[in-house]
């Protein structure tokens, strides 16, 4: 309709076709009809370095980009607790290729958020909002129909509520109601005080991976390294999958959602890790 | 415990994922610390007399999880730029995506001559 009136209006003033009402600022960015597509993608910084490299400071080890040191958002120093993270933002960095293409760069975002925290959310608050999810978790919530999908919930998610509540000696139970299960405040208070026991860091990379996989049993079961990554995601995709097995996959939605949750539940579930590890490193001097 | 096959094979697999990071960069993978800070890993765990080694079980999640994060980034990046890297397709294409044509007329449309 827009687009039409414009059309028309530029037609009748030949003379005159700059009075042609320009699109409106902020708003979706349309063009005039017949030029440029209408919806074009974000550009991409160029990749304005040659050499990345890792150099150690007072803070942590940092990276060098060339001969400058990284910078966050905020324009903070880029400083990261762990030699093995550092690695692994470095390669993420010197594998962009001609652009920076900033939606690969999951361990460098997650870093970018434990530096800057611009939530400005304290250790109470973050195990908080972790410990929420317990109340809708995904493997909680099942269905009633068809018989497939509930035979499949059952078979898959069941052995994971009663591998949490055998680890972690709680009660957690399932439904069939839209309001969920109903979780004893005891439970809340066991996984409470086991995320207490992380630290900043690590617990930003926990509750980047809850919110990824809408679930906070799939993802304890991530952190203490019961089921791999690969497991995590089918898990919290069952019902996705049921229907794609139904229906048929498609690439550029199903495959694109997969992979992107993925990358993303790895790199959290990495940088956790990484970021908790100091009882490892000892144990690699002793034995050496 | 997880069951992720023998440590051999993933590192395997994570020298083919930094080979294609480091063929983007067009220098050999074995320059990168990437590379060498897993082969000093792996190699620091590679013996032990116990049955399960905790500190190795933790290694090899560790690099499992890395080499979810490479492939999936991998194959993430290859599916955006095959479908949501180019703006919008144009009519033609979109209807290709679904493997339909768009019909032929030979007199013109009408509208656009």
């Amino acid at each position: 309709m827009w687009r039409s009136c414009q059309r028309l209006f530029c037609a009748r003033s030949p003379q005159a076709p700059r009075l042609c009402p320009a699109p409106p600022v902020g708003g979706p960015s349309l063009s005039l009809p017949g030029t440029a597509r209408t919806y074009t993608p974000p550009t991409e910084r160029k990749r304005f370095y040659q050499n990345v490299s890792i150099s150690q400071g007072e803070g942590g080890f940092e990276i060098n980009l060339d001969h400058r040191k990284l910078k966050t958002p905020q324009a903070k120093l880029f400083t990261v607790p762990s030699e093995a993270l550092a690695i692994a933002v470095a390669t993420e960095w010197d594998s962009q290729q001609d652009t920076i293409k900033s939606y690969t760069m999951h361990l460098t975002t997650l870093c970018n958020t434990a530096l800057d925290n611009p939530s400005q959310r304290n250790k109470d608050q973050i195990i908080r909002a972790a410990v929420k999810f317990l109340e809708t978790d995904t493997v909680c919530y099942r269905v009633e129909e068809p018989a497939g999908l509930v035979e499949l919930q059952k078979n898959e998610w069941d052995p994971m509520i009663e591998w949490a509540e055998k680890r972690y000696n709680v009660e957690i139970g399932s439904s069939t109601s839209i309001m969920g299960p109903n979780i004893p405040a005891r439970t809340k208070d066991t996984f409470t005080s086991h995320l207490a026991s992380y630290n900043m860091w690590a617990l930003q990379g926990i509750e980047y991976v809850i919110t990824q996989l809408k679930s906070l049993i799939l993802s304890m079961g991530l952190i203490d390294r019961h089921i791999p990554v690969e497991k995590a995601v089918l898990l919290s995709r069952l019902e996705e999958e049921f229907q794609i097995q139904h229906w048929g996959n498609v690439e550029w939605a199903h495959d694109y959602d997969l992979y992107e949750l993925r990358a993303r539940t790895a790199a959290g579930t990495l940088f956790a890790h990484l970021c908790s590890e100091s009882s490892t490193v000892k144990h690699k001097l002793l034995q050496d | 415990m997880a069951g992720l096959g023998s440590p051999v094979r993933t590192l395997r697999s994570l020298v083919r994922e930094l080979r294609y990071v480091s063929a983007q960069a067009g220098r050999p993978y074995r320059d990168t610390a990437a590379y060498r800070y897993l082969r000093e890993a792996f190699r620091a765990h590679r013996v032990t007399s116990e049955k399960l080694c905790r500190a190795q079980h933790e290694l090899h999640f560790q690099a499992a999880t890395y080499l979810c994060l490479l492939r999936s980034v991998r194959q993430h990046l290859a599916l955006h730029q095959e479908y949501h890297a180019k703006g919008e397709r144009s009519t033609e294409e979109a209807a290709g995506l679904v493997g339909l044509k768009l019909p032929q007329q030979p007199g013109g449309k009408g509208w656009d001559s």
